[in-house]
């Protein structure tokens, strides 16, 4: 971005050390107050050193920090304490005695048949999903990329189910699978029985094919960008030393855009294990017999209906750091060096 | 995947036919560097195909809302003049009041989107472009909230808000865990990251204020971003249906998605053609973000904002 012979205070000999200074800060970003304060230090007075040159930035900060404090931060230690405890709803202003159970809610999760069954299901959504999810956005974003003709068209109808609520084409999709649906009309003798999401076996497989299809858009949008951003000038030194399009493709496209695949296994990693409005609906509350059950859509049943908040925020702190080991393991094999 | 080469049909024809498309190719100035015919005519059919699977739901949807009587055969997937009704709007219309749904789901987006695109823009500019102390610790921050998933909120948040607070069946309990999206924030900060440092060291030199310079100097050069981020956030709040499922339990509060949804999970077995009244109200759910997507879909697709700020 700033290179030094385009920099405009590179011409000037007194500012030279503050353009320097500058690039320094685009090149380490992370650590530039401290690189500031390190080179500049004894040429900045004093406010500048304690609270950076532009002390605004705390104050247009400040209602993002509060937010997080009170949404996040808060409920966050909330859960961590509600957890250990036999917490219970109250009348607004009741003080009741909510006893202290230690790890005896932790000891329910890992023991109780449901929970393993709803990690067992989102792994089993996680296998169909995250790499059918990358692989077929990938090809879609590229042959998105170089078409020329009726491309808003194709960007629009691969949208469209993204920014559409799921509510809306749960409805549908449950149409069109339902036992005498079109999908089983299209099939014929072919089609399962039973059908697709009262099926055990096929409940859970059908949800993640379906989540796949609804949140695609969403992935190709990111893979088009980040192909986008990929220097055309590697393509062409790619044909000139003979590389097809495929080969291209595999060995210019591909690891191009590596840092968005990495972005694209963690958020179908995490839209995946958050999975509640799915089977919520289109298998009846996680049916056939707790086949197609989410951990999320657990915590809903035990702690808004049944009445067991602690419960619920244990199976909470299981699953996301369920989720931490997947995208830990993903990152270690797919992330590279940074 | 992409196109082998065996799949290009003109390579084992005649030398005439296929002298014609190098031919063409000549008089086109086509370069060195660009697809094989079947090559192009694969990825026309892989486009075509997504399309298809894609947008036919859709179709399907619409389709399903206006039939008499649920037709599942692969004829009742075209129109049928006979079989055509809006019975199914009212029938589901008098069931859970579209009207108060849609106004309901309205103010929710609306809440959502004021805060996210105000204290987004603030913290995104704070944390892309000042210098100031406690920016790197409240970027990790963004990063790290990103991490916690919503669904572990979920239970204290719902003891908070709707026990604690009281809250429930209440705006301001719904749109309060999304008030501020630290997406947002990460996506504004990107597009503020974009424009050139000179542009900000120089208006400085000439005596721009921090907030001037926000106003008068980012704000419009990152616009087509800031249309994209608002559309974006739009579908959020329209279309979630966790959170304002868990806080309302009044009928006269639920968001459209939280009525319908019910309407799926309880009432649809009693009604004489539930699935033309779900894809009835599906469709009147959909309408009108498919609608604002269609009109910006310029500013959904082009993402990129690197000719914007570079041309």
């Amino acid at each position: 971005m700033t290179r030094p012979g385009t920099h405009p205070d590179s011409g000037r000999d007194g500012e030279r050390s503050q353009g320097e200074l500058e690039r320094g800060e685009v090149v380490g970003a992370r650590h530039a107050p401290d690189s500031s304060i390190r080179t500049g230090g004894s040429k900045h007075p004093l406010h500048i050193r304690l609270f950076g040159r532009n002390p605004l930035g705390a104050l247009f900060s400040a209602p993002y920090l509060v937010f997080v404090a009170i949404v996040f931060a808060y409920p966050l230690g909330f859960a961590v304490y509600m957890s250990f405890f036999d917490y219970f709803f109250t009348a607004p202003g009741a003080h009741v005695n909510r006893p202290f159970v230690g790890l005896a809610n932790f000891v329910q999760v890992f023991t109780d048949p449901a929970v393993m069954q709803s990690f067992l299901n989102v792994l089993v959504f996680l296998v169909i999903n995250v790499p059918l999810t990358v692989v077929l956005s990938i090809v879609l974003a590229s042959a998105l990329n170089s078409v020329v003709h009726a491309r808003a068209f194709f960007s629009v109808s691969f949208y469209i189910p993204y920014v559409t609520a799921s509510v809306a084409v749960i409805g549908v999709w449950l149409f069109l699978l339902n036992q005498n649906g079109l999908v089983n009309q299209l099939l014929g003798p072919l089609a399962p029985d039973p059908s697709w999401l009262i099926n055990p076996v096929l409940a859970m497989p059908t949800i993640a094919l379906f989540v796949t299809w609804k949140g695609l858009g969403f992935y190709i949008l990111l893979f088009l960008a980040a192909l986008q951003s990929v220097p055309g000038e590697l393509y062409e030194s790619a044909a000139t030393d003979g590389a097809g399009k495929v080969r291209q493709f595999f060995s210019v496209s591909v690891p191009g855009v590596r840092p968005a695949t990495v972005l694209v296994l963690l958020l179908a990693t995490i839209t995946g294990a958050n999975l509640f409005t799915e089977p919520y609906l289109l298998t009846g509350g996680g049916g056939p017999n707790g086949a197609s059950t989410s951990p999320v859509l657990l915590m809903y049943q035990q702690g808004i209906e049944q009445g067991h908040p602690g419960y619920a925020a244990a199976i909470g702190i299981v699953l996301v750091v369920f989720v931490l080991i997947i995208a830990l393991l993903q990152n270690r094999f797919a992330g590279g060096r940074e | 995947m992409m196109g082998q080469p065996t799949a290009i049909p003109d390579q084992n024809g005649t030398n005439s036919a296929a002298s014609r498309p190098v031919l063409r190719r000549k008089r086109k100035h086509r370069p060195a560097n660009s697809l094989s015919r079947g090559q192009t005519l694969l990825r026309g059919v892989v486009l075509i195909i997504g399309a298809f699977v894609f947008l036919f739901p859709f179709y399907y949807m619409l389709i399903g809302s206006l039939q008499t009587s649920p037709d599942t055969t692969i004829a009742g997937a075209f129109p049928e003049p006979g079989n055509l009704t809006l019975a199914n709007y009212a029938a589901i219309n008098s069931r859970i009041g579209l009207l108060t749904g849609l106004v309901n789901s309205g103010i929710f987006t609306g809440g959502v989107l004021l805060g996210t695109v105000v204290f987004g823009v603030l913290a995104g500019y704070a944390l892309a472009v000042l210098q100031w102390r406690g920016r790197d610790a409240t970027f990790a921050l963004v990063l790290l909230v990103q991490v916690v998933p919503f669904q572990l909120l979920m239970i204290p948040l719902y003891v908070l808000i709707a026990r604690d607070y009281g809250l429930a069946d209440n705006y301001l309990g719904m749109i309060l865990p999304f008030a501020i999206s630290s997406v947002a924030v990460l996506i504004f900060r990107q597009y503020f990251m974009q424009l050139p440092r000179e542009l900000f060291d120089a208006a400085r030199i000439d005596g721009a204020s921090e907030l001037r310079l926000l106003w008068g100097v980012a704000l419009p050069l990152v616009r087509p971003a800031l249309v994209t981020a608002l559309l974006v956030t739009f579908i959020g709040p329209w279309n979630d249906f966790l959170w304002p499922f868990l806080i309302t339990k009044e009928t006269s509060m639920q968001p459209l998605a939280v009525s319908l949804a019910n309407y799926i999970s309880n009432v649809a077995s009693s009604a004489a053609n539930p699935f033309g009244a779900i894809l009835a109200g599906a469709c009147v759910l959909a309408a009108p973000v498919v609608v604002v997507f269609l009109f910006g879909q310029r500013y959904f697709i082009s993402a990129d904002l690197g000719s914007s700020v570079k041309g």
